[in-house]
């Protein structure tokens, strides 16, 4: 089972989501921004957290429009599973992966601390391990993750079971207390919290080690 | 020839803009106090080869649409000089 892991310039959580895809036992490549394909065998591609391209005009808009991001569409629409982490969930929105934008904080700030959150949906391959409405806590580390979008997408999702977590205590003003959302066929992951600095006991809690076990399960049973 | 092409981009109406209030807020502080909303958007200047306006104007139109613009939350207006 083999993972990529996308590199922007700017990306800085791509080693910590390499160690947490190998933990799981999904075998992590690295894959720089410029390549124009998926290394031949990839079942999982994740959007790492960062600030690519120094978040140069709105984050993750440049990182969506570079040559690999063209690989990782085609890859999503054959089914793939994609993972976009904080800045990888907003280079998804900017690639229309995803519906919605991430906006600045609402209160301005940039907000480093562990967010507590609910799992809305246990239906993807992301959240099977956990039950709906279980409480977990992943660190979030972002000035602009404030979620949007206009009433009818958020209908939509709510209608399809397609946000994957909600905090408790919304942070950044996102609508409805979004962190994560699915995409239509659940197999597209976008997320503000870092679920791969929650897998380990020194970092504080394993609550992030559950999403990356039940991928590994779901992408060894496809 | 060239021409200059300016790319006004804003948050479309009833987008809450966090930094535009932000900016209310600390004009009220100075004293100004017939402050009733500020948006902040983000102004694009383009050097552009060729001297057709109207084909320049489609071609920034696209660079908006793929690009320059986030049109889930942004509208844009182009000018061309």
């Amino acid at each position: 089972m083999r993972g990529a892991v996308i590199v922007f310039p700017g990306s800085n959580c791509d080693r910590d989501l390499a160690v947490a895809f190998r933990a799981a036992g999904i075998d992590p490549v690295m894959v720089w921004h410029k390549d124009t394909s998926l290394p031949a065998g990839v079942d999982v591609v994740g959007l790492p957290g960062g600030f690519s391209y120094g978040d140069y005009l709105r984050c993750g808009a440049i990182a969506a429009r570079s040559p690999i991001c063209v690989a990782v569409a085609d890859h999503a629409r054959r089914g793939g599973a994609v993972i976009g982490i904080c800045n990888g969930f907003q280079v998804l929105v900017e690639a229309g992966l995803l519906p919605g934008a991430l906006m600045r904080n609402a209160g301005l700030k940039f907000i480093c601390k562990p967010a507590p959150m609910t799992v809305a949906t246990a239906d993807s391959p992301f959240t099977s391990g956990y039950t709906v409405g279980q409480a977990v806590t992943f660190p979030i580390a972002h000035h602009d993750g404030n979620y949007t979008a206009d009433a009818d997408t958020l209908a939509r999702l709510d209608g399809e079971d397609r946000v994957a977590f909600r905090y408790m205590d919304n942070p950044n003003g996102s609508a409805g207390d979004i962190a994560g959302i699915l995409s239509e066929n659940r197999r597209v992951l976008g997320l503000m919290p870092h679920p791969e600095r929650a897998i380990d006991p020194a970092q504080g809690g394993t609550d992030g080690a559950v999403l990356f076990a039940a991928l590994a399960g779901a992408l060894a049973d496809a | 020839m060239t021409m200059k092409a300016v790319v006004h981009v804003m948050l479309k109406p009833g987008v809450l803009d966090p930094q535009g209030e932000a900016v209310r807020h600390a004009l009220g502080a100075l004293g100004f106090d017939g402050v009733n909303g500020v948006r902040q958007g983000k102004v694009i200047e383009l050097d552009l080869a060729g001297t057709d306006a109207a084909a320049a104007e489609a071609e920034v139109r696209r660079m908006c649409e793929k690009l320059l613009a986030n049109t889930v939350i942004e509208s844009y207006r182009i000018e061309i000089a």
